[in-house]
Protein backbone atom coordinates (compact mmCIF):
# COMPACT_ATOMS: atom_id res chain seq x y z
CA UNK A 1 0.00 0.00 0.00
CA UNK A 2 1.64 3.64 -0.61
CA UNK A 3 1.61 5.51 2.18
CA UNK A 4 -0.88 7.85 2.84
CA UNK A 5 1.76 11.00 3.66
CA UNK A 6 3.69 9.62 -0.25
CA UNK A 7 0.00 9.79 -1.47
CA UNK A 8 -0.57 13.27 -0.41
CA UNK A 9 3.17 14.37 -0.92
CA UNK A 10 2.65 13.26 -4.92
CA UNK A 11 -0.69 15.75 -4.75
CA UNK A 12 1.30 18.56 -3.43
CA UNK A 13 0.90 18.45 0.30
CA UNK A 14 4.06 18.03 2.06
CA UNK A 15 2.40 18.19 5.36
CA UNK A 16 -0.88 18.42 5.09
CA UNK A 17 -2.01 21.19 7.54
CA UNK A 18 -5.38 22.42 9.33
CA UNK A 19 -6.74 26.00 8.06
CA UNK A 20 -9.23 26.64 10.81
CA UNK A 21 -10.59 25.49 13.84
CA UNK A 22 -14.21 25.73 13.71
CA UNK A 23 -15.56 22.64 15.25
CA UNK A 24 -14.45 21.32 18.75
CA UNK A 25 -15.07 17.76 18.56
CA UNK A 26 -15.40 16.86 22.77
CA UNK A 27 -15.41 12.82 23.21
CA UNK A 28 -17.51 13.12 27.03
CA UNK A 29 -16.41 8.88 27.19
CA UNK A 30 -15.90 5.60 25.89
CA UNK A 31 -18.97 4.42 27.89
CA UNK A 32 -22.04 3.22 25.95
CA UNK A 33 -25.28 1.42 26.66
CA UNK A 34 -24.41 -0.07 23.25
CA UNK A 35 -21.37 -2.37 21.89
CA UNK A 36 -21.77 -2.21 18.07
CA UNK A 37 -20.02 -3.91 15.85
CA UNK A 38 -18.34 -1.48 13.73
CA UNK A 39 -17.32 1.02 16.62
CA UNK A 40 -14.00 2.38 16.12
CA UNK A 41 -13.49 3.05 19.80
CA UNK A 42 -14.71 -0.44 20.94
CA UNK A 43 -16.83 1.76 23.41
CA UNK A 44 -19.45 -0.36 25.77
CA UNK A 45 -21.03 -0.41 29.19
CA UNK A 46 -17.95 -1.68 31.04
CA UNK A 47 -16.08 1.21 29.69
CA UNK A 48 -14.82 3.72 32.35
CA UNK A 49 -13.00 6.09 30.63
CA UNK A 50 -15.22 9.77 31.06
CA UNK A 51 -14.54 13.13 31.48
CA UNK A 52 -14.70 14.68 34.39
CA UNK A 53 -15.75 18.77 35.52
CA UNK A 54 -12.34 20.33 35.16
CA UNK A 55 -11.70 18.59 32.07
CA UNK A 56 -15.01 20.19 30.70
CA UNK A 57 -14.29 23.29 32.57
CA UNK A 58 -11.05 23.75 30.27
CA UNK A 59 -12.94 22.95 27.23
CA UNK A 60 -15.50 25.92 28.43
CA UNK A 61 -12.91 27.79 28.49
CA UNK A 62 -11.58 27.44 25.19
CA UNK A 63 -14.62 27.39 23.94
CA UNK A 64 -15.30 31.21 25.46
CA UNK A 65 -11.74 32.81 24.70
CA UNK A 66 -10.70 31.29 21.18
CA UNK A 67 -14.36 31.73 19.66
CA UNK A 68 -15.30 28.17 18.65
CA UNK A 69 -18.20 28.48 17.14
CA UNK A 70 -19.34 24.60 16.93
CA UNK A 71 -18.74 21.91 19.90
CA UNK A 72 -19.46 18.39 18.72
CA UNK A 73 -20.02 16.08 21.86
CA UNK A 74 -19.19 12.21 21.03
CA UNK A 75 -18.29 9.19 22.79
CA UNK A 76 -19.53 6.16 23.58
CA UNK A 77 -22.78 7.43 24.31
CA UNK A 78 -22.27 11.37 25.54
CA UNK A 79 -25.43 10.90 27.97
CA UNK A 80 -24.13 8.86 30.25
CA UNK A 81 -21.39 11.26 31.04
CA UNK A 82 -22.73 12.57 34.44
CA UNK A 83 -21.50 15.86 33.99
CA UNK A 84 -22.90 15.83 30.20
CA UNK A 85 -26.49 18.11 30.87
CA UNK A 86 -23.71 20.90 33.30
CA UNK A 87 -21.57 21.05 29.60
CA UNK A 88 -24.57 21.74 27.18
CA UNK A 89 -25.83 24.29 29.55
CA UNK A 90 -22.82 25.81 30.18
CA UNK A 91 -21.96 26.05 26.03
CA UNK A 92 -25.42 27.41 25.49
CA UNK A 93 -24.80 29.88 28.00
CA UNK A 94 -21.63 30.86 26.07
CA UNK A 95 -23.69 31.03 22.92
CA UNK A 96 -21.96 27.83 21.29
CA UNK A 97 -23.77 25.82 18.95
CA UNK A 98 -23.90 22.54 20.50
CA UNK A 99 -24.28 19.72 18.05
CA UNK A 100 -24.47 15.91 19.62
CA UNK A 101 -24.30 12.53 18.75
CA UNK A 102 -26.81 9.70 19.79
CA UNK A 103 -27.12 6.46 19.52
CA UNK A 104 -30.91 7.08 20.36
CA UNK A 105 -31.58 4.07 22.33
CA UNK A 106 -29.75 5.52 25.31
CA UNK A 107 -32.25 8.07 25.90
CA UNK A 108 -34.41 5.41 26.83
CA UNK A 109 -32.57 4.14 29.25
CA UNK A 110 -33.56 4.50 32.97
CA UNK A 111 -32.36 8.15 34.16
CA UNK A 112 -32.29 9.64 31.03
CA UNK A 113 -35.80 10.29 29.24
CA UNK A 114 -35.60 13.95 30.59
CA UNK A 115 -32.77 14.66 28.06
CA UNK A 116 -35.78 14.70 25.25
CA UNK A 117 -37.07 17.71 26.58
CA UNK A 118 -33.74 18.65 27.89
CA UNK A 119 -32.49 18.78 23.88
CA UNK A 120 -35.25 20.90 23.00
CA UNK A 121 -34.88 23.39 25.44
CA UNK A 122 -31.47 23.67 24.86
CA UNK A 123 -32.09 23.73 21.28
CA UNK A 124 -29.13 21.02 20.60
CA UNK A 125 -28.37 19.87 17.17
CA UNK A 126 -29.34 16.08 17.32
CA UNK A 127 -27.00 13.82 14.64
CA UNK A 128 -28.24 10.15 15.87
CA UNK A 129 -27.29 6.72 14.69
CA UNK A 130 -29.70 4.47 12.12
CA UNK A 131 -27.85 2.53 10.04
CA UNK A 132 -30.87 1.04 8.01
CA UNK A 133 -34.16 1.39 8.24
CA UNK A 134 -35.13 -2.43 8.89
CA UNK A 135 -35.31 -3.95 11.80
CA UNK A 136 -33.35 -6.87 10.51
CA UNK A 137 -29.99 -4.82 9.66
CA UNK A 138 -29.85 -2.89 12.47
CA UNK A 139 -29.91 -4.90 15.14
CA UNK A 140 -27.15 -7.32 13.79
CA UNK A 141 -25.32 -4.64 14.10
CA UNK A 142 -26.11 -2.64 16.95
CA UNK A 143 -27.83 -5.55 19.23
CA UNK A 144 -31.38 -6.76 19.24
CA UNK A 145 -34.00 -4.53 20.18
CA UNK A 146 -32.04 -1.53 19.06
CA UNK A 147 -34.23 -0.31 15.94
CA UNK A 148 -37.54 -0.46 17.52
CA UNK A 149 -35.86 1.54 20.85
CA UNK A 150 -34.18 3.97 18.33
CA UNK A 151 -37.87 4.52 16.45
CA UNK A 152 -39.19 5.10 19.46
CA UNK A 153 -36.88 7.97 20.65
CA UNK A 154 -37.23 9.22 17.29
CA UNK A 155 -40.91 9.56 17.19
CA UNK A 156 -40.35 11.07 20.92
CA UNK A 157 -37.90 14.07 18.81
CA UNK A 158 -40.32 14.37 15.69
CA UNK A 159 -43.49 14.85 18.61
CA UNK A 160 -41.44 17.66 20.50
CA UNK A 161 -40.45 19.33 16.50
CA UNK A 162 -37.01 17.59 16.00
CA UNK A 163 -36.76 16.69 12.53
CA UNK A 164 -39.85 18.10 10.88
CA UNK A 165 -40.29 20.25 8.05
CA UNK A 166 -39.41 24.17 8.85
CA UNK A 167 -38.41 23.82 12.72
CA UNK A 168 -35.16 24.89 13.99
CA UNK A 169 -34.79 21.96 16.18
CA UNK A 170 -32.01 19.83 13.87
CA UNK A 171 -32.67 16.52 13.70
CA UNK A 172 -30.31 14.45 11.48
CA UNK A 173 -29.40 10.74 10.33
CA UNK A 174 -25.79 8.98 10.67
CA UNK A 175 -25.59 6.11 8.14
CA UNK A 176 -22.58 3.57 8.39
CA UNK A 177 -22.47 0.21 6.01
CA UNK A 178 -23.56 -2.65 7.72
CA UNK A 179 -20.72 -4.87 6.70
CA UNK A 180 -17.39 -4.41 4.43
CA UNK A 181 -18.63 -2.65 1.53
CA UNK A 182 -18.65 0.94 1.19
CA UNK A 183 -21.81 3.37 2.19
CA UNK A 184 -23.95 4.54 -1.15
CA UNK A 185 -24.32 7.98 -2.47
CA UNK A 186 -25.25 10.12 0.41
CA UNK A 187 -28.09 12.05 -1.33
CA UNK A 188 -30.22 9.14 -3.28
CA UNK A 189 -29.90 7.22 0.10
CA UNK A 190 -31.22 10.30 1.75
CA UNK A 191 -34.21 9.66 -0.42
CA UNK A 192 -35.20 6.60 0.51
CA UNK A 193 -34.46 6.83 4.04
CA UNK A 194 -36.76 9.41 4.26
CA UNK A 195 -39.59 7.89 1.79
CA UNK A 196 -39.02 4.73 3.44
CA UNK A 197 -38.85 5.94 7.47
CA UNK A 198 -41.81 8.03 6.22
CA UNK A 199 -44.10 5.14 5.17
CA UNK A 200 -43.63 2.94 7.48
CA UNK A 201 -42.97 4.69 10.73
CA UNK A 202 -44.22 8.39 10.44
CA UNK A 203 -40.85 9.77 10.90
CA UNK A 204 -39.44 12.62 9.71
CA UNK A 205 -35.35 13.67 9.80
CA UNK A 206 -33.54 16.76 8.43
CA UNK A 207 -30.75 15.03 6.83
CA UNK A 208 -28.79 11.92 5.95
CA UNK A 209 -24.93 11.77 6.38
CA UNK A 210 -22.99 8.64 5.16
CA UNK A 211 -20.03 7.16 7.11
CA UNK A 212 -17.46 5.13 5.99
CA UNK A 213 -16.43 2.34 8.35
CA UNK A 214 -13.12 2.87 9.74
CA UNK A 215 -10.41 0.01 9.16
CA UNK A 216 -9.44 0.01 13.30
CA UNK A 217 -10.90 -1.67 16.51
CA UNK A 218 -14.31 -3.27 16.44
CA UNK A 219 -14.49 -3.55 12.53
CA UNK A 220 -11.00 -3.67 12.11
CA UNK A 221 -11.37 -7.37 14.21
CA UNK A 222 -14.40 -8.29 12.18
CA UNK A 223 -12.20 -7.54 8.69
CA UNK A 224 -9.63 -9.62 9.87
CA UNK A 225 -11.85 -12.45 11.26
CA UNK A 226 -13.92 -12.46 7.72
CA UNK A 227 -10.39 -12.07 5.50
CA UNK A 228 -11.80 -9.41 4.06
CA UNK A 229 -9.29 -6.66 5.46
CA UNK A 230 -7.18 -7.09 2.46
CA UNK A 231 -9.56 -6.19 -0.02
CA UNK A 232 -11.02 -3.73 2.08
CA UNK A 233 -7.73 -1.97 2.52
CA UNK A 234 -7.40 -2.27 -1.41
CA UNK A 235 -10.48 -0.83 -2.13
CA UNK A 236 -9.64 1.94 -0.06
CA UNK A 237 -6.54 2.73 -1.35
CA UNK A 238 -8.43 2.42 -5.27
CA UNK A 239 -10.62 4.60 -4.48
CA UNK A 240 -8.67 7.32 -3.20
CA UNK A 241 -10.29 10.77 -4.13
CA UNK A 242 -7.65 14.13 -4.53
CA UNK A 243 -10.97 16.36 -4.38
CA UNK A 244 -11.55 15.44 -0.70
CA UNK A 245 -8.42 16.64 0.74
CA UNK A 246 -9.26 20.13 0.79
CA UNK A 247 -12.27 19.56 2.86
CA UNK A 248 -11.01 16.77 5.26
CA UNK A 249 -12.58 17.17 8.59
CA UNK A 250 -9.44 17.20 10.34
CA UNK A 251 -8.34 20.68 8.63
CA UNK A 252 -11.34 22.54 11.03
CA UNK A 253 -11.67 20.34 13.93
CA UNK A 254 -9.62 19.70 17.03
CA UNK A 255 -11.00 16.47 19.15
CA UNK A 256 -10.58 16.47 22.57
CA UNK A 257 -10.07 13.07 24.40
CA UNK A 258 -12.08 12.23 27.84
CA UNK A 259 -8.64 13.20 29.25
CA UNK A 260 -8.03 16.06 28.21
CA UNK A 261 -5.45 15.01 25.43
CA UNK A 262 -5.82 16.36 22.03
CA UNK A 263 -5.93 14.47 18.39
CA UNK A 264 -6.36 15.68 15.06
CA UNK A 265 -9.65 13.38 14.87
CA UNK A 266 -11.75 10.67 16.69
CA UNK A 267 -10.26 7.95 14.78
CA UNK A 268 -6.26 9.00 16.19
CA UNK A 269 -7.64 9.33 19.40
CA UNK A 270 -8.90 5.65 19.28
CA UNK A 271 -5.52 4.84 18.33
CA UNK A 272 -3.86 6.77 20.69
CA UNK A 273 -2.25 9.26 18.17
CA UNK A 274 -2.01 12.41 19.60
CA UNK A 275 -0.84 15.42 17.83
CA UNK A 276 2.34 15.66 16.41
CA UNK A 277 5.44 16.54 18.91
CA UNK A 278 5.61 20.08 19.66
CA UNK A 279 2.24 20.97 19.64
CA UNK A 280 -0.19 21.57 22.47
CA UNK A 281 -0.90 18.23 23.66
CA UNK A 282 -3.94 18.81 25.94
CA UNK A 283 -7.05 21.45 26.07
CA UNK A 284 -5.05 23.14 28.91
CA UNK A 285 -2.10 23.65 26.31
CA UNK A 286 -4.90 24.83 23.46
CA UNK A 287 -3.25 27.52 21.44
CA UNK A 288 -5.85 28.75 18.69
CA UNK A 289 -3.13 30.33 16.29
CA UNK A 290 -0.75 27.32 16.59
CA UNK A 291 -3.58 24.49 16.28
CA UNK A 292 -5.60 26.10 12.98
CA UNK A 293 -2.50 26.14 11.30
CA UNK A 294 -1.14 22.86 12.81
CA UNK A 295 0.20 20.05 10.35
CA UNK A 296 -1.59 17.45 10.94
CA UNK A 297 -0.35 13.59 12.02
CA UNK A 298 -0.92 11.19 8.78
CA UNK A 299 -1.41 7.42 9.41
CA UNK A 300 -2.93 4.72 7.10
CA UNK A 301 -6.91 4.54 7.98
CA UNK A 302 -6.81 8.30 6.43
CA UNK A 303 -7.73 6.41 3.33
CA UNK A 304 -11.21 5.70 5.34
CA UNK A 305 -11.98 9.77 4.79
CA UNK A 306 -10.63 10.13 1.38
CA UNK A 307 -12.32 7.05 -0.59
CA UNK A 308 -14.93 7.90 -3.35
CA UNK A 309 -16.98 10.85 -2.17
CA UNK A 310 -14.90 10.83 1.06
CA UNK A 311 -16.12 10.69 4.24
CA UNK A 312 -16.40 12.27 7.95
CA UNK A 313 -18.17 12.89 10.93
CA UNK A 314 -20.39 15.73 8.86
CA UNK A 315 -20.66 13.02 5.91
CA UNK A 316 -19.63 12.86 2.64
CA UNK A 317 -17.23 15.46 1.02
CA UNK A 318 -17.24 16.10 -2.04
CA UNK A 319 -20.65 15.24 -4.36
CA UNK A 320 -19.40 13.29 -6.76
CA UNK A 321 -17.49 9.93 -7.17
CA UNK A 322 -13.79 10.48 -8.85
CA UNK B 1 -4.17 -21.97 -12.23
CA UNK B 2 -6.71 -23.94 -9.85
CA UNK B 3 -9.76 -22.62 -10.37
CA UNK B 4 -11.53 -21.18 -14.14
CA UNK B 5 -12.89 -18.53 -12.16
CA UNK B 6 -10.56 -16.70 -9.51
CA UNK B 7 -11.60 -13.97 -7.67
CA UNK B 8 -8.93 -11.50 -7.80
CA UNK B 9 -8.92 -11.78 -11.58
CA UNK B 10 -12.03 -9.43 -11.56
CA UNK B 11 -9.02 -6.58 -10.67
CA UNK B 12 -7.78 -7.79 -14.51
CA UNK B 13 -10.69 -7.14 -16.34
CA UNK B 14 -8.68 -3.97 -18.13
CA UNK B 15 -5.98 -6.64 -19.54
CA UNK B 16 -8.86 -7.42 -21.64
CA UNK B 17 -8.69 -4.07 -23.85
CA UNK B 18 -4.76 -5.05 -24.10
CA UNK B 19 -4.91 -5.90 -27.84
CA UNK B 20 -7.83 -4.25 -29.12
CA UNK B 21 -8.24 -0.99 -26.73
CA UNK B 22 -10.60 0.75 -29.11
CA UNK B 23 -13.39 -1.35 -29.09
CA UNK B 24 -12.75 -2.25 -25.05
CA UNK B 25 -12.93 2.16 -24.41
CA UNK B 26 -15.89 1.94 -26.77
CA UNK B 27 -17.60 -0.65 -24.06
CA UNK B 28 -16.74 0.94 -21.29
CA UNK B 29 -17.58 4.27 -22.50
CA UNK B 30 -21.66 2.15 -23.15
CA UNK B 31 -21.24 0.54 -20.10
CA UNK B 32 -20.69 3.58 -17.84
CA UNK B 33 -23.26 5.07 -19.74
CA UNK B 34 -26.02 2.60 -19.09
CA UNK B 35 -25.32 1.87 -15.56
CA UNK B 36 -25.08 5.76 -14.94
CA UNK B 37 -28.28 7.42 -13.13
CA UNK B 38 -31.03 8.16 -15.83
CA UNK B 39 -34.70 7.04 -16.04
CA UNK B 40 -33.81 4.46 -13.32
CA UNK B 41 -31.80 5.09 -10.10
CA UNK B 42 -28.70 3.63 -9.92
CA UNK B 43 -29.82 1.25 -7.39
CA UNK B 44 -32.48 0.16 -9.41
CA UNK B 45 -29.70 -0.68 -12.34
CA UNK B 46 -27.77 -2.60 -9.87
CA UNK B 47 -30.56 -4.61 -8.81
CA UNK B 48 -31.25 -5.36 -12.63
CA UNK B 49 -27.84 -5.69 -13.02
CA UNK B 50 -28.19 -8.54 -10.12
CA UNK B 51 -30.62 -10.55 -11.87
CA UNK B 52 -29.01 -10.56 -14.90
CA UNK B 53 -25.59 -11.87 -13.39
CA UNK B 54 -27.99 -14.58 -11.87
CA UNK B 55 -29.04 -15.64 -15.27
CA UNK B 56 -25.82 -15.59 -17.68
CA UNK B 57 -24.61 -17.10 -13.62
CA UNK B 58 -21.53 -15.04 -14.34
CA UNK B 59 -19.88 -14.75 -10.43
CA UNK B 60 -17.67 -11.91 -11.11
CA UNK B 61 -20.91 -9.85 -11.71
CA UNK B 62 -22.60 -11.89 -9.10
CA UNK B 63 -19.80 -10.64 -6.74
CA UNK B 64 -19.68 -7.00 -8.37
CA UNK B 65 -23.66 -6.68 -8.34
CA UNK B 66 -24.21 -8.25 -4.57
CA UNK B 67 -21.93 -5.02 -3.37
CA UNK B 68 -22.96 -2.75 -6.04
CA UNK B 69 -26.68 -3.49 -4.56
CA UNK B 70 -25.03 -2.86 -1.00
CA UNK B 71 -23.49 -0.11 -1.65
CA UNK B 72 -26.07 1.94 -3.33
CA UNK B 73 -28.84 1.00 0.19
CA UNK B 74 -30.48 -2.33 -1.06
CA UNK B 75 -31.49 -4.93 1.39
CA UNK B 76 -31.13 -8.52 0.93
CA UNK B 77 -35.07 -8.59 0.86
CA UNK B 78 -34.31 -6.43 -1.96
CA UNK B 79 -31.86 -8.55 -3.45
CA UNK B 80 -33.52 -11.58 -3.24
CA UNK B 81 -36.58 -10.59 -4.73
CA UNK B 82 -34.51 -9.78 -8.13
CA UNK B 83 -32.41 -13.32 -8.12
CA UNK B 84 -35.98 -14.69 -8.05
CA UNK B 85 -37.33 -12.37 -10.76
CA UNK B 86 -34.38 -13.68 -12.65
CA UNK B 87 -35.38 -17.33 -11.12
CA UNK B 88 -38.96 -16.89 -12.69
CA UNK B 89 -38.24 -15.48 -15.99
CA UNK B 90 -35.28 -18.42 -16.31
CA UNK B 91 -37.83 -20.65 -15.22
CA UNK B 92 -41.21 -19.32 -16.99
CA UNK B 93 -38.94 -19.29 -20.47
CA UNK B 94 -38.42 -22.45 -20.08
CA UNK B 95 -41.96 -24.05 -19.76
CA UNK B 96 -43.50 -21.99 -22.14
CA UNK B 97 -41.32 -23.56 -24.11
CA UNK B 98 -43.44 -26.91 -23.24
CA UNK B 99 -45.84 -25.60 -26.05
CA UNK B 100 -42.85 -26.13 -28.84
CA UNK B 101 -42.68 -29.35 -27.32
CA UNK B 102 -46.29 -29.99 -27.52
CA UNK B 103 -46.32 -28.39 -31.28
CA UNK B 104 -43.90 -31.08 -32.43
CA UNK B 105 -45.58 -33.88 -30.39
CA UNK B 106 -48.75 -32.94 -32.47
CA UNK B 107 -47.56 -32.48 -35.67
CA UNK B 108 -46.02 -36.25 -35.86
CA UNK B 109 -48.36 -38.04 -33.76
CA UNK B 110 -51.53 -39.37 -35.11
Amino acid sequence: MVPFARQLESLGYPDLRAVEVSTLQVNLGWRCNQACKHCHLQAGPERPEQMAIPTMQEVLRVAATCCIPVVDLTGGAPELNPHFEYLVAQLRGLGVHVRSRSNLTVLLEPGKEHLFEFFRQHRVELICSLPYYQEEMVDRVRGPGAFQKSLEALRRLNRLGFGQEGSDLELHLMYNPGGAFFPPMQKPLEDLFRRELAQRHGIRFHRLYTLLNMPIGRFQDYLQRSSNYDSYMGKLLASFNPATVPGLMCRSLISVAWDGRLFDCDFHQALNLPLLPGLPQTIGEFDPEILATRPIRLEEHCYGCTAGSGSSCGGRIVSGEP
Amino acid sequence: MSHYYEEKDLERFQEVGQNRPDLFDNFMNYYQGVMAAGALTVREKALIALAVAHTVQCPYCIDAYTRASLENGSNLEEMTEAVHVAAAIRGGAALVHGVQMRNVAAKISM
